[in-house]
């Protein structure tokens, strides 16, 4: 199966400072991709370097198979939605798919015109009159109407109510139910992403810290509990991700392929909310260490 | 037609609530043989989840051998999980209710029950007991 994204040691640096190094990734096709680091981490840096809007530093990146922005045709095969779903506020939204239809050569006028029919917008009202909600509808038409292989998607859902949250992500998996559209939307919640996501990727401190399908990490990743031990003494192949003690118990969370017969330990699966959780406190630790060390 | 529905905070994944629904449809009868199963657009369009989530759990009743995808058509059940036979399923349904209301009178509570079940069947299972 061919990647949408591939990345070799992908770096982009702003002036000193790093916001996303060493990222190497195999995204496959068909997946919805959901990109969660909290705010800070280099999500957007590692979209708009998808998207063509930013060039690397160092390494490279590929999306489906060629270089970001590389030209027309690579452009219209790859639909990109902005933080805080941008539109022109005081166009209409008749004139927001006109662009659309005049800027995109496989623009599907007849799906746009629906969709917007279906949600109810008016054509002749301001882009900058709708809610939230109606407005990152909006961007989703525009984005899906040019028909792209691969739609990426910045925090699409942050500033949405529930409601308008859950109507915004039920619109983008029917089409991804209808076209088999790979997607790539990043957030800071993970209960956003929990229902829709097959693939995970979690960026903390402009590194990735752990990437792939989210039922095989679900199923790698376990939480053990038990009488208090040392996490040096597990056997090899169980790595410790999370490890919290008491002075009679132990809690870790664990990573392995291989299954846990230790009968001392109570074995419960994770979420992936732990497991983005886990991850991300473990990246904070090793910076916190790092900086003792520095001092 | 059945509708899914899903619990967020059972930990079991998406997938295998769906197909643990349509197990227990077919065992209350509320699907039957040659019924049409709810199409990933359906249930996309309901519960705003990945419709490879819908396909991955009709992929793995179809293993089971409980429903077949037909192209262009949709996916239907074939015919009803094998389990035990009504009778017994009652006996031990019954069984199971004296051993819970034994356990009551016994001043054991819900969290107790549920900690003494869990631990007998995950020996019962792991050591291939049953």
């Amino acid at each position: 199966m061919s990647a949408v994204i591939e990345t070799r040691g992908l770096g982009r640096q702003y002036r000193r400072t790093w916001a996303l190094r060493d990222c190497t990734l195999a995204i496959p096709e068909g997946r919805v991709v959901g990109l969660v680091g909290p705010n800070g981490a280099g999500k957007t840096t590692l979209l708009r370097l998808a998207a063509g809007l930013l060039a690397p530093t160092c390494g490279t990146i590929s999306v489906l198979g060629e270089e970001p922005a590389a030209g027309p045709a690579q452009l219209a095969r790859v639909g990109f939605v902005a933080q805080d779903t941008p539109v022109y506020a005081r166009m209409p939204v008749s004139d927001h798919l006109r662009l659309g239809a005049w800027l995109n050569p496989a623009w599907d006028d007849e799906m746009a015109r629906r969709r917007i029919g279906q949600l109810g917008l008016d054509q002749r009202q301001r882009a900058g009159s709708l809610s939230g909600g109606e407005r990152a509808q909006l961007t989703l038409t525009l984005a899906l109407a040019k028909r792209p292989e691969l739609l990426i998607l910045d925090e699409p859902v942050a500033s949405l109510d529930p409601l308008a949250r859950r109507e915004f992500l039920r619109g983008l998996m029917e089409a991804v139910a209808e076209d088999g559209t790979s997607v790539v939307l990043s957030s800071h919640l993970v209960a956003d992403l929990e229902r829709v996501c097959d693939y995970l990727v979690v960026l903390v401190a402009s590194r990735v810290r752990v990437a792939g399908e989210v039922s095989a990490l679900l199923a790698s990743h376990h939480r053990l509990s038990g009488p208090r031990r040392d996490p040096g003494a597990l056997p090899a192949g169980q790595e410790v991700i999370e490890e919290s003690h008491t002075d009679k118990q132990t809690i870790l969370l664990v990573r392995t392929d291989e299954p846990i017969h230790d009968p001392s330990w109570t074995v419960r699966p994770v979420s992936m909310e732990d497991l983005v959780l886990a991850y991300m406190s473990r990246a904070r630790d090793d910076r916190t260490r790092r900086l003792e060390v520095v001092s | 037609m059945i509708e899914f529905q899903l619990d967020e905070t059972s930990g079991v994944a998406t997938y295998l609530q769906l197909v643990q629904q349509v197990h227990q449809a077919l065992r209350l009868g509320m699907l039957e043989p040659g019924d049409r199963l709810p199409t990933a657009q359906q249930v996309v369009a309901k519960l705003a989840i990945n419709p490879n989530t819908v396909h991955k759990a009709y992929r793995e009743l179809e293993r089971e051998g409980l429903v077949r995808a037909r192209p262009g058509l949709g996916t239907f059940v074939t015919r009803s999980p094998s389990g035990t036979d009504p009778a017994t399923q009652a006996r031990f349904l019954a069984a199971m209710t004296d051993w819970l209301r034994s356990a009551r009178t016994a001043g054991l509570g819900p969290d107790d029950i549920e900690a003494i079940y869990r631990t007998a069947f995950r020996n019962c299972f792991a050591e291939g007991v049953a």
